[in-house]
């Protein structure tokens, strides 16, 4: 199992000098290729639920598709940024559910208090819970999977004793908050405009920051990358801060959204956001993916979902056909890596 | 490895499989129509019940519901509590976090361990906590349901909120007052196999076949676990799938409340009807937003108080759960043990906004 | 997942060495960790024997044989399913999708039981099998296709699952015979001990035979260290890795007969969120996630340690959410001080090297 995805290969014990101008072009042709998949695969599946059943296009279901989503949209990103790093961070469905929790027990507790304020503390809440993360693991130099599936039981734990059974409801939450779960701008759901917004800073950073390239490195080939200069610790410990802040966020909407709050939000989550990273072409072997695939990813997974009711087809069958994309996704991108690694092995070996 | 090592170990494991399923099919075979399913539970009442014997001093009563994070059990246990403490006994409230059958198992366990004198459990499956409530009778404690059942065969008493008859005609008249009588109808229920969801829609469904109500379509039921993301998401998936819907029923406090949720928030406010079981508490914004008319429930706390009473009058030898057998259940009054071991709260309350704000639960 | 992780770098005497010296770098680790190996395990025996004295102690009821019925009954799956885990994770592998190869390994059974008309012998042997073959699922992807099994097993865990709702929906098949599921928490007349313990016991004893004992064994060490190097060694990698999730499938296929007849229900949510435990389990034993280093003992104690303590705990009335607490702490627990002993070590005896002067 010991595959380095994406890692230039080293010739005649040259070392690459920078990016090869043809292999990026190669490169970024085979991510625009998956997206640009991944967008058909979202119009095909929306164009047959939309024959079968053309409710499915209407605006108040496109409205609950956007909402619907926009929540995994943000945990997908966030997720991206760590996996890129050759990580993985099972936890961010507990933390949801903290933050979420937290900001309900806020409003009881001060009741006026103004939502930017309850959704700057529960994202700083979520960056705590990342913190924890983060250090454990970057400092500890512990592997990530074992520390988010401890922090995954013991922030839920944290949640659980917290709430003690007790449910906050809707009715004990501040009008002008739960507004936002449903307000729309120009007919777009604010919550979705949020989810596009952390897309776009995140796609952008993974892309035109160094701090950002330097993740990919990172996941690539961590030791080449220590080698040369890279602080690996520093940039693991800040990208699990980012998604746990990224979770908060998440959580805050999540407790707009739903209203009705109990210590089991969030539950289960964790699978499905690697699922949206993974089917979006996120690598889980680090080193390749965008924010921008894991989004759609997303989408696509939560698209999916709404189309197996309207289709009405078994609701059982959601789950397994998630199992089923992520088997294939990773079994897509290791063909894609293999065949990528053999024609640049090919392309060097002819001295190009 | 050499071919010939290789075809010799395949060979060695195809035999072996094939013995083991040859062994299988000869070794006689109990299949499903020989096995005669008896559930190997002891029989219930046994003994005289003596109704003037005294309430026991320091009974440890132990509630266990579907699961502790719902409001319904929340105050259904301290009804209990209330009840516990009134009759001087030793109160305790376990559970799990969600409602999953082999959960509820453990607990059971546990309680039958520290030496309970009486389990009060709402059964999430009403076969999977048969085998340890069988153990847990065995070492002395006495049983008793609430809101949902187990086989009669695994518990003393069960204590019903209302009769099963009496909500199935109770939600389906309210649904077809509110939607004038015809239209497609919904039923968004709570886990597939809990029994007490389970027993009302086949009664409703027996009701739709009333002549006044053969203009209304029950057109499908969905399930929402008793999870509120998920009956949330339940309900878009109905209004999306069935354009026509007129009406839907949701005989769950997490379901209705949900559903009123996601209504309240849409374009189908006030066209599309909801009824349901659900706490005035929780329902009472939808109640005056207009998104809901009428809902109905008993008072949660009432049938945990009965509960915990009926076990009370059980380990004090004044019942033994013989049809028949009367006891007195505190501020309620006096209770008669109906067929099976089956005891009735009372008739549901319906709640609409002229009502609801006196009630504050 | 094995070596080429992130944190590859051993913290005992890690100065920089150049790539490449992976092979010197392997046996140095090896020889440490044998010393680790030892002593790790001796410390969850040791915290398992102070627990249950604790617990026999503090905790009414603890120490009555019908809380150790129970108690070894609740851990029968569990056991079960650490014990091919513990190879998997030697290998440097996972397979999170454990759990789930039982929950429809047991709707399966009850489907069967309901509609095929087929013996509940048969029925069990096949199960079994089915297990089996789902582990091969696991394996062909991990294997052959060269995948990760991180994410081989995250993604059959959601299609295991999902299928498993499929073959039953939210129904339950609850009429197995009354024997049938009366045998599955029977206890050996006379104990306490119940009986489906003995099966446990048998496996344990052949896995850790086959691990301690055997050069099969040894490869799997060697694979954990260094898939590579195992390779040229003459073992047949892919092979073995195979047949361990072949393995594993077929024990989840066993859980799957015993969770249900124990429970008497298949449902398609049975034993959900059952991995968790069990990689707990497997970590707290002293196993290493990356690889190369572990043993049964330390498993075995590990999984009798995690019992006692939630068994403990829920007698004593402690909420359920301070179990969950529990049992995380417990997990990162197991892989910081590992970490942090050997850095100490490590810091301790460069120490000494400074401190003694080196005749040039």
């Amino acid at each position: 199992m010991s595959v380095t995805a994406g890692a230039p290969e080293r010739v005649d014990g040259h070392p690459p000098t920078g990016p090869d101008p043809r292999r990026r072009g190669l490169a970024e042709r085979l991510l625009a290729v998956r997206e640009l998949s991944l967008l058909l695969a979202l119009a095909a599946l929306v164009l047959v639920t939309t024959l079968r059943n053309e409710r499915f296009l209407s605006g108040q279901s496109v409205k609950d598709l956007l909402l619907g989503c926009a929540i995994l949209v943000i945990l997908a990103v966030g997720q991206t940024l760590v996996i890129v790093t050759r990580n993985v961070d099972l936890s961010v469905g507990s933390i949801l559910g903290l933050v979420a929790f937290a900001t309900g027990s806020l409003f009881l507790a001060a009741p006026g208090t103004p939502w930017p304020v309850a959704l700057l503390l529960g994202v700083a809440l979520g960056a705590l819970c990342g913190v924890v993360n983060g250090g454990l693991i970057a400092v500890a130099k512990v592997p990530a999977l074992v520390i988010t599936l401890g922090t995954l039981y013991a922030f839920r734990g944290v949640d659980y004793y917290w709430a003690s059974g007790r449910q906050i409801n809707a009715a004990d939450m501040p009008r002008s908050f739960l507004r936002l779960g449903n307000q729309t701008v120009l007919g777009v759901p604010v919550l979705f405009l949020v989810a596009l917004v952390v897309v776009a800073v995140v796609g952008y950073y993974l892309r035109a920051y160094r701090s950002g390239r330097e993740l990919y490195a990172i996941g690539s080939e961590p030791a080449a990358a220590r080698l040369s200069g890279i602080p690996v610790g520093r940039r693991v410990f800040a990208v699990f801060v980012a998604n746990g802040a990224l979770a908060g966020l998440a959580g805050v909407l999540y407790a707009a959204r739903f209203g009705t709050l109990d210590a089991a939000a969030g539950t289960g989550l964790e699978l499905q956001v690697v699922a949206a990273a993974v089917v979006g072409g996120v690598a889980i072997f680090g080193g390749s993916g965008s924010a921008y695939g894991a989004a759609l990813g997303a989408v696509l997974l939560t698209t999916i979902g709404s189309s197996l009711a309207v289709l009405r087809i078994d609701p059982f069958w959601q789950q397994a056909v998630v199992g089923a994309l992520i088997l294939a996704a990773i079994g897509l991108d290791r063909l894609l890596a293999v065949r990528m690694a053999a024609r640049l092995r090919g392309r060097s070996a002819h001295g190009a | 490895m050499s071919a010939y090592r290789r075809r010799l170990r395949v060979g060695a494991t195809g035999l072996t499989v094939a013995a083991l399923l040859l062994t299988a099919t000869a070794c006689g075979g109990t299949t499903r129509e020989n096995s005669g399913n008896e559930s190997g539970g002891g029989s219930q009442a046994s003994g005289a019940a003596n109704p003037d014997a005294p309430i026991k001093e320091g009974l440890k009563i132990a509630f266990l519901p579907k699961q502790v994070n719902n409001p319904y059990f929340t105050v259904s246990d301290n009804g209990g509590k209330t009840a516990v403490t009134e009759i001087k006994g030793e109160f305790k409230e376990v559970g799990p976090s969600e409602a999953s059958a082999s959960s509820q198992v453990s607990y059971i366990n546990t309680l039958s361990q520290q030496g309970m004198d009486v389990i009060v459990t709402s059964a999430n499956d009403p076969n999977a906590i048969c085998g340890a409530l069988n153990q847990a009778k065995a070492a002395g404690a006495k049983i008793v349901t609430f809101d949902s059942d187990t086989k009669p065969e695994c518990r003393q008493i069960f204590v019903n909120q209302v009769t099963a008859e009496g909500i199935a005609e109770n939600q389906v008249k309210l649904i077809s007052e509110q939607i004038g009588g015809e239209g497609e109808i919904a039923i968004l229920s709570a886990t597939a196999n809990a029994t007490n969801q389970n027993a009302w829609i086949a009664l409703m469904k027996e009701e739709l076949k009333k002549p006044e109500y053969s203009k209304l379509k029950l057109v499908t039921v969905a399930y929402g676990n008793d999870d509120d993301q998920k009956s949330f998401q339940e309900t878009q998936g109905l209004l999306q799938s069935y354009p026509n819907l007129k009406g839907i029923i949701s005989p769950t406090t997490v379901g209705v409340a949900a559903a009123a949720r996601y209504l309240s928030g849409s374009q189908y406010k006030g066209k599309v009807k909801l009824t349901g079981l659900g706490t005035p508490n929780q329902m009472r914004e939808y109640v005056k937003d207009g998104t809901v008319d009428a809902f109905a429930l008993w008072n949660p706390a009432d049938l945990g108080y009965l509960a915990a009473y009926a076990g009370a009058a059980l380990a004090s030898g004044q019942i033994t759960g013989a049809e028949g057998d009367k006891f007195k259940a505190g501020k309620l009054g006096e209770f008669t043990v109906g067929k099976d071991g089956g005891v009735v709260l009372g008739p549901p309350t319906v709640f609409d906004k002229n009502n609801i704000d006196q009630f504050q639960f | 997942m094995a070596h080429d992780s992130l944190y590859a770098a051993p913290p005992v005497g890690a100065e920089a060495e150049p790539p490449g010296a992976g092979g010197e770098r392997g046996a140095g680790r090896l020889a440490g960790l044998r010393g680790a190996l030892g002593s790790w395990d001796a410390a969850v025996v040791a915290a398992l024997v102070v627990a249950t004295l604790l617990a026999s102690a503090t905790v009414q009821n603890f120490a009555t044989g019908r809380n150790v019925q129970f108690l070894l009954l609740d851990l029968v799956p569990l056991a079960l399913l650490a014990l091919p885990m513990t190879l998997i994770v030697i290998t440097g592998e996972i397979d999170l999708s454990v759990a789930s190869t039982v929950g429809l390994c047991s709707t399966l059974m009850g489907q069967m039981w309901l509609s095929s008309g087929l013996s509940l012998e048969l029925i069990c042997v096949l199960v079994v099998l089915l297990g089996a073959v789902l582990g091969a699922v696991n394996g062909v992807f991990v294997t052959g296709f060269g995948l990760p099994s991180l994410a081989v097993t995250i993604g059959t865990l959601a299609l295991y699952r999902g299928l498993s709702f499929v073959v039953l929906g939210d129904q339950a098949v609850a009429d197995f015979p009354g024997d049938w599921t009366a045998a599955a928490v029977r206890s050996i007349p006379g104990t306490s001990i119940p009986v489906a313990v003995v099966p446990v016991l048998l496996l344990a004893l052949v896995f850790g035979v086959v691990l301690h004992a055997t050069p099969a064994g040894r490869a799997l060490y060697a694979m954990g260290n260094n898939d590579q190097a195992a390779t040229f060694a003459g073992v047949s990698v892919a092979r073995t890795k195979f047949w361990l999730f072949v393995a594993s499938g077929a024990v989840c296929g066993l859980v799957g007969v015993f969770w249900t007849l124990r429970y008497a229900s298949a449902r398609g949510d049975n034993a959900t969120g059952l991995e968790l435990t069990v990689v707990t389990a497997v970590l707290l034993g002293g196993v290493s996630i990356f690889g190369g280093r572990g043993g049964l003992i330390g498993v075995v104690a590990g999984v009798l340690l995690l019992g006692v303590l939630r068994n403990a705990l829920q007698l004593a009335d402690v909420d359920a959410n301070a179990l969950t607490i529990v049992t995380g702490a417990l997990l990162i627990a197991s892989v910081v001080l590992p970490n942090a002993v050997a850095d100490v070590r490590g810091r301790l005896h460069r120490r000494r090297q400074r401190a003694t002067p080196v005749a040039r």
